[in-house]
């Protein structure tokens, strides 16, 4: 175990400090500087016509209407992109999407065309005035009929395809697996459906394109959390036009919440681009919140089928899953290309498992197009939200306490690196340290006593726990990579003459405080003071080539880059400070901000020295100045996880759940910023309440969108949210340069079953074995009366 | 579209404007005033980062027109601070990590701004009943909540 203790002092701030973040002098003031917020001379605002039917021929565009209103420029449409071949473009997982269509659309809300306007009033009116004729066809929004024999085809555009099958990916062991399952004491199996939701950050997506016709430069102002990555993808789909990288600059400014759904390049982008690129004006385009929650990508919509086998004293031996994941129509996930099904394959959990299989096939349907994560890495919510609710099946089946079931069968301690049986290498963890920690801060057995009172007086309580463990931080080259780039990140750094610094990191934050923390990393590598560090990302014109901010992987990856720069210009220093005391290097000694002479501390040379001779007196023979860079592949993810309990009681009049207590007990190994990760905690959690009993999107047999809208679409307020306590373990990683693991989306991916257990908790006694989230009430309601216990 | 001329005391400057009856006050203080502290994140008034206070009280500005606030008082963000020192709501969510996008912090402190003027020791209850109407998507209100609690023990300005 690693201690908590800083090893600088609150002046240098380096990890453990708890200091005040940087970023919010400038949002206090609103002066945060958001894609929004840009404003050009000249500039012109595209908004976007889009399509109230799920799947329909376009046998009409008529824009003249809208070509007559004072102030609109242009209808752009799918023809005028097909001259540009730009009609079409490629997803990050190498299927393709329309930027706008020239024959048919494929879910409702889909872009038809977008109108250019002197003002976004202006283009507003011009989009009531589009005037489009559409042709039904039949809809597919089941995606198991989807798959049937006989299904309407989607993709007709798509030579040769004779059904709506995208892909089937499997892992695991298949004939151990079928072998187990025979000959096991005890099987549980359970549907469980993980909805379809949308991250809804409250800032929508949008972008200000400027293509400067002079210099042929394009700068797109973007609200991407991949900068480095979409410039790339741009200079590959928009080469043929003349878009080359050196003259394409991404800048994402502020960002007001990406969660996942930042990463996607979305059709108004490359529209406001084109356009943009077409008139040598800049254009701005801000999706609005329908906009948002109907047409940007969705997360999770995975149907799965999982099974698990075990011995009657509490055993587990083999798990196994059948999912069909549905994809809207077409695959635009942003997972590592190798794993179409992203890391749903971490799904044997915190748990010591013999044998483990499972399948996925991916259908096309008609809704929007999706796949992305939800402030998770990549599927990993829907494993863990499976596992942690078959564990808790799989005890109450065999009449165990699911606290007991779990520690029975938790990889212990000294298993560690434990090799998964999907072929994960976990770097560290201690999930028995966890789950007592969580259980002693909840009061466990006190709770089970009341539990047991109530129920006697027929009230419904329940006690729910999760013990999750999370993948993060792609990732290795070796297997991790987005269209082709591999997932490192990285981190220039600068020292000063006076020894203050510059970082640049290939990453960008949406809330996360990177500002801060990154100095913070810098800060304990060096000893110079976090305050005198200035972190920057998100302009590709200046910061280093990364694969950007998702997945948990800012800390493990560009936040090792930026350890691993620091430690070279620490070198470099070295030498420098050896020369200035006339010692070899060997006879240095280092503390964080000083080398000193070994045995005799008064003769030293701080950091700030060695930088002032780096630019002043540079020993002979050595270049000037100190900086680094550092492009940082790491070894293996790593894995942070934790036990969460919640106790929730249900309103037997109502169906209502209340949450009255979640204890969330949390390892991400070493710890940056104390303030900060308990912060993401916090949101992380009201992320996981979301979707466990609030938040779905889905659409009716014609493929409508129910939901569509922050009326319907239930974002949990301050009302819902419970005041939740955390706890922390420690368990560095081993591999990480300073031990960190990473901490953003653990809450979201830990909290969903540790609240459906809970429910499930309560009513198990009436015979209730599962409820698919949300756990709405009047789902559960309709579950009281069919067991005769409403009120 | 016919406009109208209006004047509004923004922060305590008087602000012209021609504007369409149209025009919601969000927009005319953002693109007209080039005040771009208070945010928009939806079209169903549900999310409150728009929050400005009109005549001391607080209402969505994406859900007002400008021509609505004419003759009378707007306060945004921009004018917590005064002559350089922070309010004391700006430093509550400082010191206790109540933003993180900062997205929803200018709508948050506005609305934080009413609810102390009319319940100046607001209850845990009260605070998150008071900001219900304002939605937060990355610190899950605790320490929003905290922020308010801080700002509500110092004394007003
Ligand atoms: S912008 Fe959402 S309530 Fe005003
Ligand atoms: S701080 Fe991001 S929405 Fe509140």
């Amino acid at each position: 175990m690693s201690s908590t203790t800083p090893r600088t002092s609150p002046e240098v701030g380096g990890m453990g400090h708890s200091i005040k973040r940087k970023e919010d002098a400038r949002f206090l003031r609103g002066q945060g500087k958001f894609v929004d917020d840009v404003k050009l001379p000249g500039m012109l605002y595209l908004d976007i016509v889009r399509s109230p039917y799920a799947h329909a021929k376009i046998t009409k565009i008529d824009t003249s209407k809208a070509m007559a209103i004072p102030g609109v420029l242009a209808v752009v449409t799918g023809e005028l992109l097909k001259q540009y071949n730009l009609h079409w473009m490629p997803t990050l997982m190498s299927d393709t999407q329309m930027v706008l269509p020239v024959e048919k659309v494929m879910h409702q809300g889909q872009e038809v065309a977008a109108v250019l306007a002197t003002s976004r009033y202006i283009a507003a009116d011009g989009v009531q005035a589009v005037e489009v004729d559409y042709e039904p066809l039949p809809v597919v929004v089941d995606p198991f009929k989807a798959l049937e024999p006989g299904a309407t085809v989607l993709r007709t555009d798509k030579e040769g395809k004779t059904d709506n099958h995208i892909w089937h990916w499997e892992a695991g062991d298949k004939a151990g697996t079928e072998q187990a399952f025979a000959q096991a004491e005890v099987t549980v199996k359970q549907d469980i459906y993980i909805p379809r939701i949308n991250v809804a950050s409250i800032e929508t997506c949008g972008c200000v394109a400027h293509f400067n016709k002079t210099d042929g430069k394009l700068t797109v102002w973007m609200t991407t959390q991949a900068p480095h990555a979409i410039r790339t993808v741009f200079a590959l789909v928009a080469g043929h036009v003349g878009l080359s990288e050196e003259k394409i600059r991404i800048i994402s400014p502020d960002i007001g919440g990406g969660f996942g759904g930042k990463v996607p390049v979305y059709p108004g982008y490359v529209i406001a681009v084109a356009a943009s690129v077409l008139t040598g004006a800049p254009v701005k385009w801000i999706e609005d919140r329908i906009e948002n929650l109907q047409a940007s990508s969705f997360a999770r919509d995975y149907h799965i089928t999982a099974e698990l086998a075990g011995k009657k004293d509490g055993t587990m031996q083999a798990l196994r899953f059948k999912t069909i994941a549905d994809h809207g129509y077409t695959d635009a996930a942003a997972n590592p290309s190798k794993f179409p099904a992203g890391l749903f394959h971490i799904a044997t959990g915190s748990y010591d498992f013999q044998h483990a299989f499972m399948e996925v096939d991916a259908a096309y349907t008609n809704k929007p197009p999706g796949g992305i994560a939800y402030r998770c890495s990549f599927r990993v919510t829907e494993a863990v939200h499976a596992i942690e609710r078959m564990v808790d099946i799989f005890a109450k089946d065999i009449g165990m306490d699911p606290a007991d079931l779990r520690k029975k069968n938790f990889i212990k301690p000294d298993q560690f690196p434990y090799k998964s049986q999907f072929g994960f290498e976990y770097d560290s963890g201690n999930y028995i340290g966890a789950l007592d920690l969580a259980m002693k801060r909840i009061g466990y057995d006190d709770l089970r006593k009341e539990q047991a009172e109530k129920r006697a007086k027929g009230e419904l309580m329940g006690i729910g726990i999760s013990s999750f463990t999370e993948i993060v931080g792609a990732g290795p080259s070796k297997h991790y990579d987005i269209l082709g780039i591999k997932m490192f990140d990285s981190c220039e750094l600068r020292i000063h003459p006076t020894g203050k610094a510059i970082a640049r990191f290939g990453t960008k934050s949406q809330g996360q405080g990177h500002e801060t923390t990154y100095a913070q990393i810098i800060a304990e590598e060096l000893g110079i003071p976090a305050e005198h560090i200035a972190v920057e990302e998100g302009d590709t014109d200046t910061a280093p080539y990364g694969l950007g901010t998702y997945a948990s992987r800012s800390t493990p990856v560009a936040g090792a880059a930026g350890a691993m720069a620091a430690r070279k210009v620490r070198d470099k220093a070295r030498k420098i400070a050896a020369y200035l005391l006339e010692v070899a290097e060997e006879d240095l000694d280092w503390e964080p901000g000083k080398f000193f002479v070994k045995g005799s501390p008064s003769k030293s040379k701080t950091i700030q020295e060695c930088a002032f001779a780096a630019y002043t007196n540079n020993p002979p023979g050595m270049e000037p100045g100190l900086e680094a860079v550092n492009y940082y592949d790491p070894p293996n993810l790593t894995y942070p996880f934790g036990s969460y309990i919640c106790v929730v009681d249900i309103d037997k009049g109502t169906g209502q759940v209340k949450v009255r207590r979640f204890v969330a007990v949390d390892d991400c190994g070493n710890i940056i910023n104390p303030m900060i990760v308990d912060g993401q905690i916090h949101g992380g959690l009201a992320m996981g309440l979301a979707p466990a009993l609030y938040e779905e999107i889905n659409y009716d047999a014609d493929g409508n969108i129910q939901g569509g809208s922050l009326m319907d679409y239930l974002v949990p307020t301050s009302m819902e949210t419970p005041s939740w306590e955390t706890d922390k373990t420690c368990t560095p990683s081993p591999h990480h340069p300073i031990g960190a693991k990473g901490v953003g989306e653990s809450a979201t991916v830990g909290a969903p079953p540790a609240i459906a257990n809970a429910v499930v908790d309560a009513l198990w006694h009436l015979g209730v074995r599962h409820i698919d989230i949300p756990i709405t009430p009047p789902k559960v309601w309709a579950l009281l009366k069919e067991k005769g216990v409403a009120e | 579209m016919t406009t109208r001329k209006i004047t509004v005391n923004v922060n305590g400057t008087p602000r012209e404007g021609e504007v369409e009856p149209r025009l919601l006050l969000v927009h005319f203080l953002r693109e007209d005033l080039s005040m771009t502290g208070t945010h928009i994140g939806c079209d169903t008034t549900s999310c409150g980062a728009c929050t400005v206070l009109l005549d001391g009280k607080a209402i969505k500005s994406c859900t007002a027109f400008a021509v609505q606030a004419d003759g009378r008082e707007v306060m945004t963000v921009e004018g917590l601070e005064k002559d350089g020192k922070l309010d004391r709501i700006q430093e509550g969510f400082h010191q206790e990590h109540g933003l993180q996008c900062g997205f929803c912090t200018p709508g948050m402190m506005m609305t934080t701004y009413a609810l102390l003027k009319n319940n100046p020791s607001p209850s845990e209850h009260d605070i998150r009943w008071g900001i219900s109407g304002n939605l937060c998507r990355c610190t899950g209100y605790v320490n929003i909540v905290k922020a308010i609690q801080y700002a509500a023990q110092k004394p007003a300005e």
